[in-house]
């Protein structure tokens, strides 16, 4: 079962070659094999098992089953499952179980996948290496030295270890497409709206998407169609009609115009990297697309915008978490520090509950989010980004006025080591430069498999799509997919 | 510009975050690089810019006013950190 996608166990579970117990059996003993990845958080054996019967039996008895019917599915632990364990990454949240479901986890439900516990994640969403959980790093399995990428860290190195065929992510400022990439895997990040967001805990509501991972394109088309729609319950949720992105997938895109930033192979990019984006688009040019530079001019500015924008966000999101209605409480709220013996009880015990519950990320983000919406500030700050975030937006706009697609590398660098960055907050930022576009501008984007580094660390190429493109997005991404055989590759841990 | 230690401390208290002295110098140190990070935008022209708050565009969404189930009682005090049969329990508010 190595080295299997979805759809080819779909076929497989749907010819009745083989059940979808067994399958989740031999995943749950590759999971616990390979524990020390650390990519989950959460395994229910028993629940993850009966879920698996409960499809079998249904396929025995001949009744209609949905388009994911006993496929285990790993969720990141940032997407509410009824009665659940759901931590953020968080000791916030340690002993947290949600009343309900998230609509993600809806639709898996009713297309019949089996929901294969929590994946490891920075706390809240916030990193770009899964360092910043509260339950210790998860490995990259490529080389278990190093980052797998965040913050959906665990569900793209579930995927790469071969633990699960599929999972799910969300995106914030790449959190999908840098542990992709760093991975060796197919992450996508829905258009704004594309997915609900119901049901997923908060972190900047502006730009978080869910999204999937996969080894393929058409594992990608299948998950994204089960997961996307309107949604009653979002209110950002958009009512755009959800193609068949399954049936298309091998259709080439009508127009193949690829625009390649000249901000994206500036100062910072890693030869390799730039080695590797650039071969991936001379394989898109013998293939008959047409190549022309853009420009994003803006692109410089999307970090320094993402870090006012998403703190600010964070801050006013994380405030429920003040220890009065669910997640962590202080013990102890008796006065500690100078000039807390003025503050109300109350106050106290929220401060002491938070300062007790939060990493040292997640406080940075809510300190400089405050920060940025405190009064005499906020016009220097936040709505200066919100303006120039527009800046951004129309240059994408710009370069659609152009070019179908736009196309360059996901990460600066291929997959840092452990600690390499933890006490540097600046350069673990930077992870973010090409990705951040996407998340500002609200379009969806991709990260795909296209090529190794001389320490055989894979790297990933990025392609970004109008709003509401996904369509054409994933077929322009299979064309390169047909030519080349780079998510083919599986790490040695995964064999 | 640059964040005093005291600017960090209130700050905190608006964030209700407890930090202890030695954090709020750790804290003052690391906001000012990224504040001082962020300052290049202070070099655009963004006079007569709409700010944008969403990457695509939202119109407000109404739905009629019809009520539909709710979170039963038990359920909503599930993960209270302290509760009785009916509330949440906190430290008194007022005296």
């Amino acid at each position: 079962m190595n080295n299997a996608t979805a759809t080819t166990l779909l076929a497989r579970l749907n010819a009745g070659e083989i059940r979808s117990e067994e399958l989740v059996r031999h995943c749950l003993d590759r999971a616990e094999a390979l524990k020390r990845l650390n990519a989950f958080v959460h395994l229910d054996l028993e629940r993850t098992l009966d879920q698996a019967r409960a499809i079998d039996a249904k396929r025995a008895a001949g009744e209609p089953v949905g388009p994911l019917a006993g496929v285990p599915v790993a969720i990141k632990d940032v997407l509410c499952v009824d009665g659940e364990p759901t931590t953020a990454g968080s000791r916030m949240l340690k002993t947290f179980k949600p009343p309900y479901d998230a609509t993600v986890i809806t639709k898996l439900r009713e297309a019949g996948a089996i929901l294969f516990g929590k994946t490891n994640m920075d706390e809240f969403a916030m990193g770009s290496s899964t360092e910043n959980s509260a339950y210790g790093p998860t490995l990259n399995p490529w080389d278990e030295t190093r980052i797998p990428g965040g913050s959906s860290g665990g569900s793209a190195a579930a995927v790469a270890a071969d633990l699960v065929p599929i999972s799910l992510g969300t995106d914030t400022g790449g959190s999908i497409r840098q542990p992709a990439a760093v991975c060796g895997i197919v992450g996508l990040k829905p258009t704004y709206g594309r997915v609900s967001r119901y049901g997923m805990l908060a972190f900047a509501s502006s730009l978080d998407q869910i999204g999937p991972f996969t080894h393929d394109l058409a594992d990608a088309a299948l998950l994204l169609r089960v997961i996307s729609g309107h949604d009653g319950r979002d209110s950002t949720s958009a009512p755009e009609p959800v193609p068949d992105y399954v049936a298309s997938l091998d259709k080439r895109p009508e127009s193949l115009r690829i625009g390649v930033p000249r901000e994206f192979f500036g100062e910072g990019l890693d030869s390799e990297v730039e080695s590797a984006v650039r071969e991936a688009i001379r394989v898109y040019e013998k293939a008959g697309a047409t190549i022309k530079e853009v420009s994003l001019p803006n692109t410089k500015y999307g970090i320094p915008v993402y870090y006012l924008v998403a703190p600010a966000e964070c801050s006013s999101n994380l405030s429920r978490y003040d220890g009065t209605i669910f997640g962590h409480r202080a013990e102890d709220w008796s006065p500690k520090h100078p000039g807390e013996e003025n503050l109300h009880p109350l106050v106290r015990m929220m401060m002491a509950s938070r300062a007790e519950g939060f990493g040292a990320e997640v406080k940075r983000r809510i300190m400089l989010g405050t920060f940025a919406l405190s009064a005499g500030y906020a016009d220097q700050y936040y709505n200066q980004a919100l303006k120039v975030r527009r800046l951004i937006r129309n240059d994408v706009d710009a370069a659609f006025q152009e070019v179908d697609f736009i196309v360059g590398p996901t990460t600066p660098t291929p997959a840092f080591r452990l600690g390499e960055r933890a006490d540097d907050p600046l350069s673990m930022y930077l992870c973010d430069l090409y990705t951040i576009t996407a998340n500002l501008a609200g379009i969806p984007a991709i990260s795909i498999p296209c090529g190794f580094s001389k320490e055989n660390l894979p790297i990933g190429l990025q392609l970004l799509a109008p709003a509401f493109a996904e369509e054409p997005l994933l077929r322009a991404a299979r064309v390169f997919e047909r030519e080349t055989d780079w998510n083919a590759r599986r790490p040695a841990v995964a064999s | 510009m640059s964040l005093s230690t005291e600017e960090v401390a209130k700050v905190a208290v608006l964030a209700r975050l407890r930090l202890s002295p030695e954090e709020i110098r750790t804290f003052t140190e690391q906001l000012n690089a990224v504040v001082n990070y962020v300052d290049q935008l202070q070099e655009l022209d963004t006079t007569g810019v709409e700010p944008l708050a969403h990457g695509v565009e939202l119109r407000n969404v109404f739905r009629d006013d019809v009520r539909g189930p709710s979170l039963p009682r038990d359920a909503a005090l599930a993960n209270a950190p302290q509760r009785n049969r009916e509330n949440f329990l906190v430290p008194a508010v007022l005296d």
